[in-house]
């Protein structure tokens, strides 16, 4: 399953990026796929991960060494967060080696239509949302980070930052609450940011409904857009729904515990902490081309038919894009 | 109209800290003709030319001394935040005084000026704030306790005063922690305990602002014009696990409520200060403040950042990286030397 990462005769016509995603035969041809492990050793090199020194073969006393200087450095505080918590070192080097096992080798995630999200600079990344638990969330952040070098600072739910460990966690990782006034700083600050406007509604809904978009909130990321100037860059996430697919919800037991739903997967509760493994579902994520909103201008913003009608738009769009994605993904686990 | 600068300025809480600190600033100051500080007690340090008036400002007495002297400046930084003295007699210090303090203000035709030293609690701390607050932001939760929500209401007064005076300017200054060698505050106490508890599970985001900068800020205000309301706090932001490893102290992560009964229990048997519930969701959801409005009226910044007005306090106090540490890097060089 892993090696088709490492072949290089993957599809790459040079004159076919940039393609609009009108059906699903266009799209086969027109998104790009990018070999993972070139573009990760791009990465590599960006945070400073010591996966270049490993592949030299150092010496295990060298190793174990810097990773004593590491643990004194962490150990001493000697590091620097951002206003929003965010602490780049032990993102890089903790909590996103983890979720890249998961990416690569779990869940086969293949990309589509990179180019689409700008290298630098402001823009607003909106997905669907799906899996019961959230983790299309962490498979787009390790995908920004590793094949776009760039940290991907997601918008979540305000239940993240009243769990214990969830919500320093979160803040760690460099994510913040969805709120407008987080999502216009980090975007006034140039950074890549990333929303899933259905919340709830749309990672805790049935199996049968799946990739089937649910209502995009109150339309809040396009007022966002709309008064910073910052791209809206569409995102389809093709797999998730399948790797904990919820046949039923036990209500009075999320009420009781004060979640917005407590999800029967196949395996959960039934397996019991083995349930919580995701099914090996292979994953997709494509961007679509950036929608500038610049001809509307900041006052739009306060016009809400015309922020509806923006909203509807980019809902139709990803979902098009889900269904064209789905198609070329094919079966949903091989 | 008036002249812009102060010619006698009156500071409240004179004898505590800051009002030491900001009375002795200004009267180097040769533009002021007068200081007059007022506290309830006598101050510990000397004051200099600041006349000291002892007089409690929850008293009618202080619109006399206001009336009598021609104030033209008032600069009043008694509020109360230490958990030392009951809860009750905190609240009428702070609230009380403050509501006399302004009636005598509205009533003098000298004053001028009001520069009032209030906090950055006032916005609260709760798991749904934006991440960053300005001034322009409402507290979430608005804090229902302690001197936090002593601010609000003085802050709530001083703004019912610029309604019926529109002629004064009023500067409100919400200072985050104040850190340094001179400062004594219940986050400093809680920073100098043999073992920090800590809350389980959180890692607040904390500013701190320097004492020289706190002063400077205030000097600022009272002798030029920059009505308003400010944030006031040193560049950056340190984590609490991070600010505690970098003074090498031990911490213990515990559950919220054993962390406020062991408060209970320290203030009750060990004459300690305990955990009032505004540290408690400070410690739990922190706060981080945007000082841009002040940096863009001052044109002028904090000389010390957060992190640098951590590491003075950390080296006031002799505290600083211990023992462990020193043994991993002498293991590590040990291992890269064969």
């Amino acid at each position: 399953m892993n090696a088709q990462h490492d072949q290089d005769d993957r599809r790459v016509p040079p004159d076919a990026v940039g393609d609009r995603v009108e059906d699903a035969a266009d799209a086969a041809e027109g998104a790009r796929v990018i070999r993972l492990d070139t573009a990760r050793r791009g990465a590599a090199g960006h945070d400073g991960e010591p996966s270049d020194e490993r592949s030299k073969g150092p010496s295990l006393e060298r190793r174990i060494a810097s990773g004593l200087a590491f643990l004194r450095h962490r150990l001493a505080g000697e590091y620097e967060v951002d206003e929003f918590g965010f602490d780049p070192e032990l993102n890089a080097t903790v909590l996103l080696p983890a979720a890249r096992a998961l990416f690569r080798h779990w869940f086969r995630t293949e990309l589509l239509g990179l180019e689409h999200v700008p290298s630098q600079g402001p823009a607003l990344v909106v997905a669907n949302h799906s899996g019961t638990l959230p983790l299309d969330g962490l498979m787009l952040t390790v995908a920004m980070h590793d094949h776009l070098g760039r940290d991907l600072r997601l918008l979540g739910a305000d239940l993240i930052y009243q769990v214990p460990l969830l919500g320093h966690l979160s803040r760690k990782a460099g994510h913040t609450l969805a709120c407008p006034s987080d999502a216009a700083r980090l975007l006034d600050k140039g950074e890549l940011v990333g929303v899933f406007p259905e919340g709830f509604k749309g990672v805790g809904k049935p199996f049968a409904e799946r990739y089937r978009l649910q209502r995009f909130g109150r339309g809040g990321f396009v007022e966002t857009a709309l008064r910073t100037g910052a791209p809206i860059v569409p995102c389809a996430i093709v797999g998730a729904e399948e790797i904990y697919p919820k046949i039923a919800d036990l209500r009075p037991l999320a009420r009781l515990l004060g979640l917005p739903y407590f999800p029967i997967t196949p395996t959960w509760p039934l397996l019991g902490l083995a349930g919580l493994v995701p099914l090996p579902s292979k994953w997709m994520i494509q961007f679509g081309e950036p929608m500038t909103l610049a001809e509307y201008g900041p006052e739009a913003a306060d016009d809400p038919m015309t922020v509806f009608n923006i909203t509807d738009h980019v809902r139709e769009t990803i979902q098009q894009m889900v269904y064209d994605t789905l198609l070329r993904r094919g079966p949903a686990f091989f | 109209m008036p002249t812009a600068a102060a010619r006698v300025v009156l500071v409240t809480g004179v004898s505590r800290f800051l009002g030491a600190r900001v009375a002795s600033t200004l009267q180097a100051d040769p533009g002021i003709e007068r200081v007059i500080g007022v506290d309830t007690v006598p101050p510990t340090t000397p004051l200099g030319r600041t006349e000291f008036v002892r007089v409690d400002i929850r008293t009618p007495s202080i619109a006399k001394v206001i009336a009598s002297a021609r104030v033209d400046t008032v600069v009043h930084l008694s509020l109360v935040t230490a958990q030392s003295v009951p809860r009750s007699k905190v609240k009428e210090l702070n609230v009380i005084g403050t509501m006399q303090l302004l009636a005598a203000c509205q009533r003098s035709p000298d004053m001028r000026k009001l520069v009032v030293r209030s906090s950055a609690a006032v916005y609260g701390s709760s798991p749904m704030d934006p991440a960053v607050f300005t001034e322009r932001d409402e507290p979430v939760e608005a804090p229902a306790h302690g001197y936090a929500k002593d601010a609000v209401e003085v802050e709530g007064y001083v703004r019912g005063l610029q309604r019926r005076r529109s002629d004064l300017t009023v500067s409100v200054l919400r200072f985050v922690n104040f850190l340094g060698p001179g400062v004594d505050s219940p986050f400093t106490r809680y920073l100098r305990m043999p073992v920090v508890p800590t809350v389980l599970g959180f890692d607040p985001r904390l500013q701190f602002v320097h004492e020289d900068d706190g002063i400077e800020v205030l000097r600022r205000m009272t002798v030029e014009d920059h009505p308003g309301t400010f944030n006031v706090a040193g560049d950056g932001v340190l984590l609490l696990s991070q600010a505690l490893r970098r003074a090498g102290r031990p911490f213990l992560p515990m559950p919220a409520q054993s962390l406020s009964v062991l408060g209970d229990m320290g203030r009750r048997f060990a004459g300690q200060t305990g955990f009032s519930p505004e540290l408690l969701r400070l410690l739990m959801y922190g706060r981080v403040v945007d000082t841009s409005r002040l940096v863009a009226e001052l044109s002028w910044r904090p000389k010390h950042s957060t992190e640098a007005a951590f590491a003075e306090f950390l080296s006031a106090h002799g505290m600083g990286q211990p023992g462990p540490l020193g043994l991993l890097e002498r293991l590590g060089s040990a291992l890269v030397r064969h």
